[in-house]
């Protein structure tokens, strides 16, 4: 299964995901309007030592950011080519601080502590008819599915390798898409016998669970 | 279609999406540091034009809600909320919108044959109403000149106008294989 979490006990993982969520949002509004390179700097190194108190997970956050770490680069040398590397060096410690800063976040937080810290955020999604509920099953559905349909695209990728020797491309999407289209009516159909999204008695999390876990 | 069954296709195209970015390899320029070319785009214009512009605006923005709770669903295996500090997050934020335009195309031309409807509808939602999105936001993050984010963004358009035909090509298949599955044709 697909998830960027990196299990652990350290200090960053036992505060709570909400004042994880409001500390980069605070830190995001201060460092906006910041335009010395000087204090930009000292806050990438607060970052840094927040890094270092992975201790061993530390180096496995620092490969996951290479991509990350390239369009820093990409900006700064933008900046310095067609503008002033001073006003680089400004944009590109922000953005680096940021970014590592939102990644540890998101590397120490469980997906289900997430969202519970999101559900007062989701709940101006009831005025459109959006049920916490309902939302929580389309999350879970969704984030079945995925690798199911990941598994498909393989799949179909393979027969098409198999008959042309080539890889499908954009090829699979169409066959794709005609499989989720089947996949989807089986599980509404799962979804209605099980008296549908609402309709279960309310024991938790748990039915939720089941269904998303047995219904392909 | 009930509301339950709505709230499984939308999931599901979420799945779509997603899968899209995670299997098939992003298109690299020299340049693609910034904001990547990538087939799940055509998610996106898929969204709108097979779910109608209310429910593809909602799969994109729970795919969007999924990313920023950390899932590493956008292509390159990105996600968290870090990516909407990113110079592309202007299409992101532009994402459900593209697909709404994309849906209400779609259902304006619902009498048009197939092929050029979508084609239509994924070049008005995925450039015309996308690209203005995503060029504020390179000019945003990235603190650039708005005319200077625009021609930055300019070298992608060949391959989103082909993704546009592609979608169009995928869409009448779909069409052809499930007559019933584009929702905004009924």
């Amino acid at each position: 299964m697909i998830s960027a979490y990196l299990p652990g006990t350290t200090i960053l993982h036992r505060i709570g995901a909400g004042w994880k969520l409001i500390g980069l949002l605070a830190t995001s509004m201060l460092l906006l309007p910041v335009g010395s390179p000087v204090v930009l700097a000292g806050a990438l190194v607060l970052v840094l030592a927040v890094l270092a108190s992975l201790g061993a997970g530390a180096a496995t956050v620092l490969r996951s950011l290479k991509p990350l770490a390239a369009v820093v680069v990409f900006i700064l040398l933008l900046h310095a080519l067609f503008g002033t590397l001073d006003a680089g060096i400004v944009v590109a410690l922000r953005l680096a601080s940021l970014l590592l800063l939102a990644t540890l976040i998101t590397l120490t937080t469980r997906l289900d502590d997430m969202l519970d810290a999101l559900t007062p955020v989701l709940r101006p999604a009831a005025f459109f008819g959006l049920s916490e509920r309902r939302l929580a099953l389309a999350i879970a559905l969704s984030i079945r599915f995925t690798p199911m349909l990941i598994d498909v695209m393989h799949q179909l990728n393979e027969a098409y390798r198999a008959r042309s020797g080539r890889n499908g491309h954009v090829r699979l999407v169409a066959p794709l898409c005609l499989h989720a289209l089947n996949a989807a009516d089986h599980i509404a159909e799962a979804l209605a016998a099980r008296g549908g999204a609402d309709g279960c008695p309310p024991e938790g999390g748990a039915p939720k669970k089941d269904r998303s876990e047995n219904d392909r | 279609m009930t509301a339950d069954r709505s709230l499984v296709h939308i999931a599901i195209h979420v799945a779509v999406i997603s899968a899209l970015g995670y299997y098939l390899p992003a298109f690299t320029t020299p340049l693609t540091g910034s904001v990547p070319i990538t087939v799940q785009s055509m998610g996106i214009m898929l969204a709108g034009v097979m779910l109608g512009p209310v429910r593809g605006a909602l799969a994109v923005l729970l795919f969007l809600l999924i990313v920023a709770l950390g899932m590493p669903l956008l292509s390159g295996g990105r996600g968290g909320i870090g990516v909407f500090l990113l110079p592309s997050v202007g299409f992101l934020v532009g994402f459900p919108v593209a697909a709404f335009v994309c849906g209400l195309m779609m259902q304006a031309l619902k009498h048009r044959p197939v092929f050029p409807a979508a084609l239509l509808a994924s070049f008005v939602g995925g450039i015309v109403v996308l690209y203005p999105f995503g060029i504020l936001g390179i000019s945003v993050v990235a603190q650039k000149p708005l005319f200077e984010s625009a021609v930055g963004a300019l070298i992608y358009l060949p391959g989103d106008m082909l993704k546009c035909l592609a979608t169009a090509f995928v869409a009448t298949t779909i069409d052809r294989g499930r007559p019933d599955a584009i929702f905004p044709r009924q």
